[in-house]
């Protein structure tokens, strides 16, 4: 197991020194360089700044260089400094914002295998039945709602229209006067819509999929076995093959982190979360380079270690997988 | 091959026809395409006349999705706006199989170092969030209709090339392919002529499932401001025109987004029918719909 795991662990090694080369690279790839953007209509794009902004980047250097030096501070976690005035680090500000969006994703991701696995077993148990066919039409409506417009009727509905629950930020303005379960009941009402959104389309997804895993596995001999030497439904289907079944889903979970992880974006954009969505949003506006960069290399750094959770959980639960050496997909 | 071939076509189309919501999903995708292509003439109204007298109008007889802070027609804008998301789907989903067929054959066909490259690449590609990916270009390039087709091509491509790769490692290893190989045929030959044809199938249904994914990025990308940019109307930003006063005019949030989610669902429809027309011999495309959860 160790093995396994550490052979995941080399693996993903290059991926991370690719993330760092296509972050680069896209930062690099814009004619004419960061410089040519700030320059002709940026009025605040002084020689000063433009000054910083060469040796920020080291522009004058070959790519190669620039590259080498750039890798060389990431790799200290050093993303250089905010071109906003207040001139924080880049890092300070991702780890301002950072605990925010995995706290998001994290109760995101819960909901959605706590909500899909029920939904997904009970569709394939009676397959065709009117409670599948339903919850079918509620997969296809799901993958074809725009988050965002979601996001901006329910917000119509619930934080307009009827006053239930609040439609932006994390907190109340008065909330520091506010006892402390009134607090904590808050943040709670604050979070109900946004993750509402965020769980909508992800679970729809992945109920599909755990449908289609549970009809796979149900066809399987073991499970007429099962049947055949009198065990109750309930155990056949929760034990037998609830648990097979569950296998392929955590390499689905993994597989679509950056997705979940990117569709943050968009909610932290709408419902004012402070998070690096809103943050990348907000540097992508006011043209704030190493903020930009840091944020792509460190999310996506984040979802690499993710998969790879997900990569070596999956191992630990089927040992076919660390053994086999050839990971199943599908 | 010929005869084979139309009959497997009809075999298709005899599968097809029977799944209802397949078919109503083509007929609404037939209509849109229509609707489109007829905009200027259908449209009631020029969609960027500003009109001061009628700002923030609710749905009316001669507006009859309301008109929006400019006095703009509501209707007319969401028609146009038809026009730039089908183009978009279609122009990045072009750009996407393109260039996923195009490693995908050679990863599959090749196998050994140049798969090993084109799939790690595949692999690193697929670990960035893709909304981040996306807006890190977009903080570099001018936002037009153009460089938004480009990226979400550019970003697109590794379900296709999968796909591909998939079909091609099957097929290399199939008699006809060993034979015409084997009496002289040169490599594109063998890879355009005779593998490519018949690793298609797979390759459609990502293709139909792309469309409306590519719409949902572009929309999404337009409201938050970052996408095709006004004058043009697009859903997106006319949603992101709506949000500011979403408390007073519902109709600007309402309508465009109706419109996609019907766009969007019936695409899907089209290609899941499509899919499981062909099935069984499609199980693996399964994968394609892995990749697309959530976008």
């Amino acid at each position: 197991m160790l093995l396994f795991a550490l052979r995941r662990l080399l693996l993903a090694i290059p991926l991370l020194i690719g993330i760092t080369f296509v972050s680069f690279l896209v930062i690099s790839l814009a004619p004419g360089g960061p410089l040519d953007f700030l320059t002709p209509e940026d009025p605040n794009a002084s020689a000063e700044v433009k000054q910083k902004l060469i040796q920020e980047f080291g522009l004058d250097q070959p790519l190669h260089v620039q590259y080498g030096r750039w890798l060389a501070r990431v790799v200290r976690l050093d993303f250089g400094r905010t071109f906003l005035p207040d001139g924080k680090p880049v890092l300070v500000k991702i780890r301002e914002r950072l605990p925010i969006t995995l706290l998001l994703n994290v109760i995101e991701m819960l909901i959605i295998l706590g909500l899909a696995v029920p939904i997904g077993v009970l569709s394939a148990t009676r397959q065709y039945s009117l409670y599948d066919k339903i919850t079918t039409i509620f997969v296809f409506v799901g993958f074809a709602t725009p988050d965002f417009w979601l996001a901006l009727l329910l917000m119509f509905l619930f934080g307009v229209q009827l006053g239930w629950l609040p439609i932006s930020g994390l907190r109340s303005l008065n909330w520091e006067y506010l006892p402390f379960w009134k607090q904590q009941w808050d943040v709670v009402g604050h979070l109900i819509l946004p993750l509402a959104v965020a769980t909508f389309g992800g679970l729809a997804g992945f109920s599909r999929y755990m449908r289609q895993s549970m009809l796979e596995v149900i066809r399987q001999d073991y499970i007429q076995t099962a049947r055949a030497k009198g065990l109750p439904e309930p155990t056949v289907v929760g034990k037998h093959a609830l648990r097979n079944a569950l296998l392929p889903v955590v390499t689905i979970l993994g597989l679509s982190l950056p997705s979940l992880i990117g569709g943050s974006v968009i909610i932290e954009t709408i419902f004012a979360i402070p998070g690096m969505g809103q943050l990348m949003v907000q540097s992508v506006f006011s043209r704030d380079y190493p903020v930009v960069m840091g944020n792509l290399v460190i999310v996506s750094a984040l979802t690499l270690v993710a998969n790879l959770i997900a990569d070596i959980a999956y191992g630990l639960v089927d040992p076919r997988i660390r053994l086999g050496g050839r990971r199943r997909r599908r | 091959m010929a005869g084979g071939r139309s009959s497997e076509l009809r075999q298709f189309w005899r599968m097809f026809s029977r799944n209802q919501l397949a078919v109503a999903g083509a007929v609404v995708v037939g209509l849109l395409v229509i609707l489109a292509a007829l905009a200027p003439a259908l449209a009631p109204w020029d969609p960027s006349k500003l009109d001061t007298k009628r700002i923030l109008h609710p749905p009316s007889k001669s507006h009859w999705l309301g008109t929006d802070q400019l006095g703009r027609d509501v209707l007319s804008r969401v028609l146009y706006g038809s026009r730039i998301s089908l183009a978009v789907g279609f122009v990045s989903v072009g750009i996407a199989t393109v260039i996923g067929v195009l490693l995908g054959s050679a990863a599959g066909y090749h196998g050994g170092a140049v798969d090993n490259i084109i799939m790690r690449m595949v692999d690193l590609m697929l670990v960035f969030p893709r909304f981040f990916l996306l807006l890190a270009v977009l903080a570099l390039l001018k936002p037009s209709i153009w460089t938004i087709m480009a990226i979400i091509g550019l970003t697109g491509w590794m379900g296709v090339a999968r796909l591909v790769r998939a079909e091609f490692l099957t097929l290399r290893e199939r008699e006809f392919v060993i034979w015409s190989e084997s009496i002289g045929a040169g490599t594109l030959r063998v890879v355009f002529r005779h593998i490519l044809p018949n690793a298609l199938a797979p390759v459609l249904v990502a293709m139909t499932l792309g469309i409306p994914a590519a719409i949902l990025t572009e929309s999404g990308l337009s409201f938050l401001g970052l996408g095709v940019q006004p004058p043009y109307a697009t859903w997106g930003n006319i949603l992101n025109d709506g949000k500011d006063v979403l408390e007073i005019a519902w109709w600007m949030t309402l309508y465009p987004g109706l419109a996609i989610l019907i766009t969007v669902l019936s695409y899907n429809l089209v290609g899941e029918g499509i899919r499981d027309a062909l099935d069984p011999r499609l199980r693996q495309a399964r994968l394609g719909r892995v990749i697309r959860i959530g976008r």
